[in-house]
């Protein structure tokens, strides 16, 4: 007796049609599952024999064979549970075995029979909506994720004896209600938001035009002057997550592991923040069946770096082509997988190995401080526009009131962002951090006394010909705020202001 | 411009002896007296059981080998029986036999004439950002003014100083501890290239040497030396930079102190030649006083605050008053945006310099 269910396998962030084929034959009772599984695929003979037990079907008493096809592919998780368990089902005619053939199974079973949250549900969905399939049965707690795929009837289950009475033709579950207290509903009140701040006045000038720009930033500053607390605002004031950025979002996350149960759609902008002990393949992703690193988790979100400078070279060094190219590409055998890597990358570090640079209680020599900003340099500083320096708030000033909110920095940054999409209508980019020096040269219009501001700069030796770009971007993105078409002076020196010290600057002026 | 065989041999000896110097100078024995020796006393006084085969060597030096050598680093030698010496430095029975000329030897023979002098400008080597300004306002306004500044390119004090005077071009002198085809400290490679450029990197030692302890008291008093002026710009209570100061007095030169706080321990030793009677030097214009007669020359004044009007005077008085950093000046993000806008400008306009830490300090 042979009986057949689909299932699906997550590959990178998609996932590739597989078919369990289930073989009852006679001979001595045996169970053997083939076709590349992973332990948890071995493992799950066990489980699929207690669930049908425990659910009051029967396990047949025969030998047993079952083949994920293709057989090529690896096949790792316990996701094949559930296909496994439908395919003997029909294969022993405990189901209708035509019935089994209209639906996609997809799902982790326990011992007790019920159906366990899974990883990659939306890539899934994705993936059977693609392959023609009519409706997909998948545990009831993953319903709302799978439901953001139109064009599928998505079936959640909470038990296996659900899932039977689904195949025999009973009635489809309605999806369960949204739970609006999940994590990841994006209610903006529950952020952190600007107003915690006290004191702050640049960091907060800093970090806007970051937000209108899409700009790197560099945060320097000693320990405890709230560089982590300011980072972790930023996300508030960046505009709200477009549908399709957010199913981007959800889709990574999923196949990640790290959509809480019961959630939908992300609708918050993600913030990352790893240790700086991480590896550089848990940074831009990896592993033999290669999933996602923080920084495809920080697509289009935040990935902030605390304590930049203790950082592992090669995990910097990782993170060059994601910055760039906004794609990482891992490399497996004979696979490569791609992830999206757009995020806004915000940096902390001390301003030097003390962190009291600047003041008489500093004892680093100037040898500390240039092995300092060795470390900091290189191919990541290149890619961040804005250094900001953050001191302690007065003490005046934190008593006084909060300075803003997100809320109102959230509006001039939409609308500086509607002022570039405008202007960059065509080009292909969004923001101002993106602008190539082509695009400078046409887009970017500076007045006669702002290039004599930057002119003088350059020719001071303040500036390298690449921190000349940056500024020129970091000043565009001003004028935008301030809802200019032109650059101005005073935008030319504002941006100057926020520079990076160039290697340039350190060396000649001691 | 060329080296006697006697001086040349006299160069290698002592650095054929620089380990046996750098043991004596543990021993507590006064680095300036040994090089005053002549060169059988000093091989008696240091070499030991090494004598025998340090006079042979000594007897049978190759003067020929030694100036192909001095060739291929692309050093000019200059000893002491050339008319290119500078005279100030061959007063003392320890001046350097040879000096080992890297860049423009000319930036050495103009030191001959009375009417071009030159100034040491030394201080610690963790400075802080105004001491920094300082010195390197002092190498600006010197070098401006054609006095050649002299220092030691060590890190700190030294490096701003000759940097102030690249800056207005020179002229400035370098004089080092090591080989003078050897950048040291090795960071400062890239202030040395520029030095080599326009200026002058002199040493004592021959080409390829690396320092010793010793070395450093041994270079400090040929700073001294060439110097009519030495100004020390911060120093604690032990820094080497007394030592050059000691050494200038004992010369009969004219030492000099930038005042600091008295409450800071790195200035404390700068502030005690003060007590000591050390003339105060606030800004280039006192040095020039000093070497080339009251005003003989004005010196490339610092930008004035009066040159200024409105908001950007306001905000540069703010800043001379202690107001650092964007921070100090602002309380609103609006304000913040102004205030970083206008302090770009004055750092454009020469008032400011941006320091570590985004704190602003004023030019000197």
């Amino acid at each position: 007796m042979l009986a057949r269910a689909t299932t699906f396998a997550i590959d990178g962030l998609a996932s590739r049609r597989v078919t369990v084929e289930v073989d009852l034959r006679s001979g001595l009772p045996a169970f053997t599952i083939v076709g590349r599984g992973d332990a948890a695929v071995r493992e799950s003979r066990e489980r699929v024999h207690a669930a049908l037990l425990n659910s009051g079907f029967a396990f047949p008493q025969r030998r047993i064979t079952v083949n994920l096809a293709p057989a090529h592919l690896r096949k790792v998780g316990p996701g094949f549970d559930l296909a496994t368990a439908c395919g003997l089902l029909a294969a022993s005619e405990q189901v209708p075995a035509r019935n089994v053939d209209r639906w996609a199974v997809f799902g982790e079973l326990s011992l007790s029979g019920e159906l366990r949250h899974c990883r990659g549900v939306l890539a899934v969905a994705h993936g059977a909506r693609r392959a023609g399939i009519e409706g997909l049965i998948l545990p009831r707690v993953c319903a709302r994720e799978a439901a953001l795929v139109e064009g599928l009837v998505v079936a959640g289950a909470s038990t296996l004896v659900e899932v039977a009475s689904i195949l025999r033709g009973g009635r489809v579950p309605d999806l369960p209600p949204v739970d609006l207290t999940a994590a990841d509903q994006g209610d903006p009140d529950e952020q952190p938001d600007l107003s915690d701040l006290r004191g702050h006045a640049s960091p907060i000038r800093a970090l806007t035009i970051a937000a209108a720009g899409a700009h790197n930033l560099l945060l320097s500053g000693p320990p405890g002057t709230g560089k982590t607390m300011l980072a972790r605002r930023l996300p508030s004031i960046l505009p709200p997550l477009t549908r399709a950025e957010a199913i981007d979002v959800t889709g990574i996350h999923s196949v990640a592991g790290q959509l809480p149960e019961g959630g939908s759609l992300v609708r918050r902008r993600p913030l990352r923040a790893p240790h700086h002990t991480i590896s550089s393949s848990g940074l831009v992703g990896g592993g033999t069946l290669p999933s996602p690193g923080e920084a495809s988790l920080a697509h289009h979100g935040v990935l902030f770096l605390d304590e930049l400078s203790e950082f592992s070279r090669s995990a910097l060094e990782a993170l060059r082509q994601p910055l760039e190219d906004g794609v990482v590409a891992i490399v497996r055998g004979q696979r490569t997988v791609t992830f999206p890597t757009r995020f806004q990358l915000v940096a902390s570090t001390n301003p030097c190995p003390c962190g009291m640079a600047g003041s008489p209680r500093c004892r680093c020599s100037e040898g500390d401080m240039s092995r300092h900003r060795r470390k900091l340099s290189g191919p990541l500083l290149d890619r961040v526009d804005l250094l900001v320096h953050m001191q302690r708030p007065r003490a005046d000033e934190l008593g006084a009131s909060a300075l803003t909110t997100s809320q109102d920095v959230r509006a001039a940054v939409f609308e500086a962002r509607e002022r570039q999409a405008a202007r960059l209508r065509g080009t292909g980019l969004l923001t101002n951090a993106a602008l190539t020096p082509r695009h400078i040269r046409d887009l970017v219009h500076v007045d006669a006394c702002g290039m004599s501001c930057l002119q003088r700069s350059y020719e001071r030796g303040d500036l390298s010909a690449r921190g000349h770009q940056r500024v020129l971007r970091v000043a565009r993105t001003i004028a935008d705020l301030a809802g200019s078409d032109g650059v101005a002076a005073s935008h030319i020196n504002e941006a100057l202001g926020l520079r990076q010290h160039d290697i340039l600057e350190g060396a000649l002026a001691a | 411009m060329s080296a006697c065989d006697r001086c040349l041999r006299r160069t290698a000896l002592v650095a054929s002896l620089a380990g046996h110097i750098e043991r004596a100078r543990r021993n507590h024995r006064h680095i300036s007296e040994l090089l005053g020796l002549s060169d059988e006393s000093l091989v008696s006084a240091l070499a030991g059981e090494r004598r025998g085969e340090i006079e042979r060597r000594h007897a049978s030096f190759d003067a020929d080998a030694a100036r192909d050598q001095i060739d291929a680093a692309a050093l000019h030698p200059i000893c002491r029986h050339d008319a290119g010496y500078p005279p100030q430095l061959a007063q003392g029975a320890d001046a350097p036999a040879v000096l080992h000329v890297a860049g423009d030897p000319g930036r050495l023979q103009a030191l001959r004439h009375a009417d071009t002098p030159a100034v040491a400008i030394v201080g610690a080597r963790r400075a802080g950002h105004e001491g920094l300004e300082i010195a390197r306002g002092l190498g600006r306004g010197l070098a401006a003014a054609g006095v050649t500044v002299v220092s030691g390119m060590a890190l700190g004090i030294d490096s701003a100083a000759h940097a102030g005077a690249l800056q207005v071009g020179g002229p400035t002198l370098s004089v080092l501890a090591s080989g003078a085809d050897v950048p040291y400290p090795a960071s400062k490679r890239t202030l040395y290239r520029a030095l080599l450029q326009t200026d002058a990197v002199v040493s004592e030692m021959p080409p390829g040497f690396q320092p010793l302890r010793w070395c450093f008291p041994a270079r400090n008093r040929t700073i001294a030396g060439l110097a009519s002026l030495t100004i020390v710009v911060e120093a604690t209570e032990r820094s080497g930079s007394l030592i050059t100061a000691e050494l200038a007095q004992d010369l009969g030169r004219a030492v000099g102190a930038v005042p600091g706080s008295v409450l800071a321990p790195r200035t404390a030793g700068s502030n005690a030649l003060l007590r000591d009677g050390a003339l105060v030097i606030r800004h280039a214009q006192d040095a020039l006083d000093e070497v080339l007669g009251i005003g003989v020359s004005t010196a490339l004044a610092g930008r004035a605050s009066d040159e200024l009007q409105g908001p950007l005077r306001e905000l540069l008085l703010r800043v001379e008053n202690g107001s650092a950093t964007v921070d100090d000046l602002a309380n609103t993000p609006a304000e913040a945006q102004d205030a970083l806008a206008g302090l770009s400008e004055l750092e454009l306009l020469g008032f400011l310099r941006r320091g570590p830490a985004g704190r602003y300090v004023r030019c000197a």
